[in-house]
């Protein structure tokens, strides 16, 4: 017993010089920038830490890339607040399993459940995020997505015909007129049966102008831009001076169907094309487009009938550059560029070479000079190529290695991501002098700073989306979570402050100070305003139809029964659909509904909505159903059951709730 | 033996010389930002939520009535607010003012004293039956079970409905259950 206390004394101090150790470590990152704790680290987790019940500063968007969904974090904390599912099946909220949501996921190849989300876009007023739409691109099967920031739901997906790999896509312009979609590949145009080797002469690559109802928010093509079949890969809009032009990076200009590796990288400079949208309103006024037929789906969610209907479409106006002079110029720029980034004044186009040493950027003033004075270097099929000389403004030398995106934070200064050297460098415009640099862990992509590629940014913190993660977090088997960095911007040098996880694959993210959003917030669906088909606005009205072997359950939820909760008469055979409306009127107070054997998820209904489920009973029996969503103190007596009967069986079709009566 | 207690009068030592480095640094970083993630968090319950959008729930409705500001402040008292706008669902017979008023002189005033803050809340439980009961559901001779752990009788009298002799006057429904206006203060049996 002595030894033992002894022992115990003598542990003591070992666990408290230990504790202290740690405690008190260098905690300024050093070159691993893992911060042990101490005292700097407590001063770097202020920054970070809200406090219980307290919000966040800002909203940050991030795709999922090959989830194909949308995530929704806090700024400074990093936490996770919501999965937007967007192109991707979500059998937690029933995307692209209910009825209502099916056709969301419609092409012109039929259903999708899946898809690679990039760039999302925040909606913009006079060049400022307004926190009205979030738009994002699926790069796979060419489409566009809007989201709804009032109720954080995807609400349309319109398909981009003529185009394969939709990756320069949905950048915004300044009052959000068109939303973009510059094609990745080429592809033969018209579609069609052609050897691959004809790549120089029968594929194309197309920008499309997506036009947004400034009032609604719907999205249709407004015109596609034809060009040579250049890899079109991001994009961003002009803003002040430069409004009304949209700028496109590309690479393998050398028009290479193969080992694009090597094959891609052999010239010099590859091109940004900027393109006159003002000037292509004219023109399509004018009649100078064609009329090109072409399939794409267009698919919208009607917040009234609660239901998503697709439509196929078949025509696309398509302008040709020969024919409308002043339209598009293509400005050298070096070594495949990634990312093509205009500062916040519009003056200064950051064309990020990725197989530069280099950061080359142009000068919108001095394009506009060399345009009027012809300063072209040659014409390829009818666009004007730009003399080098003539349009760059200045280059930031031996910055990093491996430049990719570059975001502003509305002080001057630059950030730019560099993969390679795995660091984000901070640079004054103007003197392309660098202030700064700072290491990621490891291998960064995109960064992003809020409005950090709009007129207005609202530069107080640096997102960093890194590719690698390795020892970053507890490990988690081969597959690991992709990594985000928080850094603190508003001094003069970069603080990192905080890693968080990510899901998927961000490819990319907007930021968004919550004030903008938060008096938009829905907090649920007015039952008076339900325009489902199959609604029903109370347990009155709850009943089961047969016609054939369709039944129609008409079924409402409110705490804690089903109404009804007792069915008979289903036949095997039959094909169930229950409509199930949550009557509820209080803020998230949602209810699920699942039935054993139903060969799809479960519904989550919103309060004041309604959602299908479709049941195929395959064997005669008694099966239960429950609330999914622990609603209530007496959620787990949320329950019921449906009799099925034999397929010849005379069982009468009869439905209740509460009656114990025996027959 | 001996090398082991220098070893540990060395960490001893150690361990102070750690402590107080470290109180230094955490000294001037709280000189330097006037929060502290050291602060305890004050914790508001559901009550507290602001929601003028959603249906009421029986905390508001009680709150919205002018014949129920006795039983609202005797909530109060009893520290119960949070329990009713929790999701329920509950049924609450809500005594009114005027049946609070029949009560023996001086009841209230000594059940609204803090040192009887548990007799008060397990009499405001007793008014509460978990699940929602509309009118119709509450049949002659049904037993209720409420939240204060007792049974209670439910009459079907020609003159209306009856809940431990307590006559429903009105029913108002909640997003959280239902509320029963009743004309009298239902008592629990003594423990």
């Amino acid at each position: 017993m002595k030894n033992l206390f002894f022992k115990g004394f003598l542990l003591l101090p070992l666990f408290a010089v230990g504790l202290f150790l740690t405690g008190c470590g260098n905690s300024q990152g050093g070159d691993s920038g893992k911060t042990t704790g101490g005292a700097l680290a407590s001063n770097v987790a202020e920054q970070v830490y809200v406090a219980p019940g307290e919000y966040d500063e800002f909203y940050a968007f991030f795709s999922g890339g090959f989830s194909g969904q949308v995530t929704v974090h806090g700024l400074p904390s990093g936490r996770l607040f919501k999965t937007i599912p967007v192109f991707s099946v979500d059998a937690e909220k029933a995307y692209g399993f209910n009825e209502e949501t099916k056709p969301m996921l419609m092409t012109s190849h039929g259903f999708i459940p899946w898809d690679d989300s990039h760039h999302p876009e925040l909606s913009q007023t006079n060049g400022e995020t307004d926190g009205r739409w979030l738009f994002i691109n699926a790069n796979n099967t060419p489409r566009v997505a809007r989201i709804d920031l009032s109720e954080f739901e995807t609400v349309e997906i319109i398909e981009i015909p003529n185009s394969g790999g939709n990756h320069s896509s949905p950048f915004t312009t300044m009052n959000t007129e068109y939303v973009v979609a510059g094609t990745r590949f080429g592809v033969p145009y018209p579609q069609q049966d052609v050897a691959i080797n004809e790549y120089a002469d029968k594929f194309k690559a197309t920008l499309s102008f997506i036009k947004v109802d400034p009032e609604t928010g719907k999205m249709s093509i407004a015109f596609q831009v034809l060009l040579p079949a250049f890899d079109f890969d991001l994009a961003h809009s002009g803003k002040g001076d430069s409004h009304g032009w949209m700028f496109f990076s590309s690479y393998n200009t050398e028009e290479k169907h193969t080992l694009l590796e090597v094959e891609a990288s052999q010239n010099d400079k590859d091109y940004i094309a900027a393109i006159n949208w003002k000037k292509a309103e004219e023109y399509v006024k004018q009649g100078k487009f064609h009329e090109v037929s072409a399939r794409y789906a267009h698919n919208f969610y009607d917040e009234e009938t609660q239901q998503a209907t697709s439509e196929m479409l078949n025509t696309v106006k398509v302008l040709i550059p020969e024919e409308c002079p002043g339209l598009v110029y293509f400005l050298p720029t070096p070594k495949s560029p990634h990312g093509v980034d205009v500062d916040p004044t519009g003056e200064y186009i950051v064309g990020n070479g990725k197989l530069s040493a280099n950061l080359t950027v142009h000068s919108f003033s001095k394009m506009l000079k060399a345009i009027e004075n012809k300063a072209f270097e040659t014409t390829i099929d009818g666009v004007p190529v730009l003399k080098f000389e003539e349009v760059v403004a200045g280059t930031v030398k031996d910055a990093g290695l491996g430049p990719l995106h570059t975001e502003f934070d509305g002080k001057g200064y630059a950030y730019t991501s560099f993969f390679i050297s795995s660091e984000v460098v901070k640079w004054k415009l103007g003197t392309w002098e660098v202030a700064d640099r700072a290491p990621t862990y490891y291998s960064i992509g995109h960064l992003m700073i809020p409005g950090g590629d709009s007129h207005k940014p609202q530069g107080k913190y640096l997102v960093a989306m890194n590719k690698i993660t390795k020892d970053r977090y507890l490990p988690t088997g081969p597959e690991l979570c992709h990594s985000a960095q928080l850094y603190d911007i508003s001094g003069d040098k970069m603080k990192l402050l905080l890693d968080f996880p990510t899901m998927g694959e961000p490819h990319y993210a907007q930021g968004i100070s919550a004030d903008r959003i938060i008096p938009r917030q829905k907090k649920f669906y007015k039952l008076e305003e339900n325009k489902h088909p199959h609604r029903t606005m109370g347990e009155k009205d709850a009943r089961v139809e047969r016609n054939g072997k369709e039944v129609h359950v008409y079924m409402t939820t409110i705490r804690s029964h089903f109404a009804p909760d007792n069915i008979e008469g289903i036949k095997v055979g039959d094909k169930v659909y229950f409509h199930v409306t949550n009557l509820e009127q209080d803020w998230d107070v949602p209810h699920g509904f699942a039935i054993l054997g139903a060969r799809t998820s479960e519904l989550l209904v919103m309060p004041g909505q309604t959602e299908t489920l479709v049941w195929e009973p395959k064997a005669e029996g008694v099966y239960p159903f429950y609330c999914t969503d622990f609603c209530s103190a007496l959620h787990q007596e949320m329950q019921g059951y449906v009799r099925v009967s034999g397929s010849n069986a005379n069982t009468p079709l009869k439905w209740s709730l509460g009656s114990n009566e025996e027959e | 033996m001996k090398w082991i207690t220098s070893m540990a009068m060395f960490l001893l030592f150690g361990s102070f010389f750690f402590l107080g480095s470290c109180q230094q640094n955490q000294e001037q970083s709280a000189a330097a930002d006037d929060s502290s993630t050291a602060q305890s968090v004050e914790t508001k319950g559901q009550s507290a939520v602001q929601d003028p959008d959603s249906k009421p729930n029986i905390l508001q409705i009680a709150q919205g009535s002018k014949d129920h500001t006795t039983l609202v402040a005797a909530v109060q008292a009893a520290g119960l607010e949070d329990v009713l706008v929790n999701a329920g669902p509950l049924t609450v017979f809500a005594p009114n003012n005027e049946a609070f008023a029949k009560l023996p002189e001086g009841t209230l005033e000594t059940l609204t004293k803090p040192e009887n803050k548990a007799t008060l809340a397990r009499i405001i439980k007793y008014h509460a039956s978990p699940g929602k009961y509309t009118t119709d559901m509450l049949k002659d001779g049904m037993r209720l079970f409420q939240a204060s752990g007792h049974y209670v009788k439910v009459e079907r009298k020609d003159d209306g409905v009856y809940v431990d002799g307590a006559k429903i006057l009105g029913t108002v429904e909640a997003s959280n259950g239902i509320v029963h206006v009743v004309d009298k203060v239902m008592l629990p049996p003594e423990e």
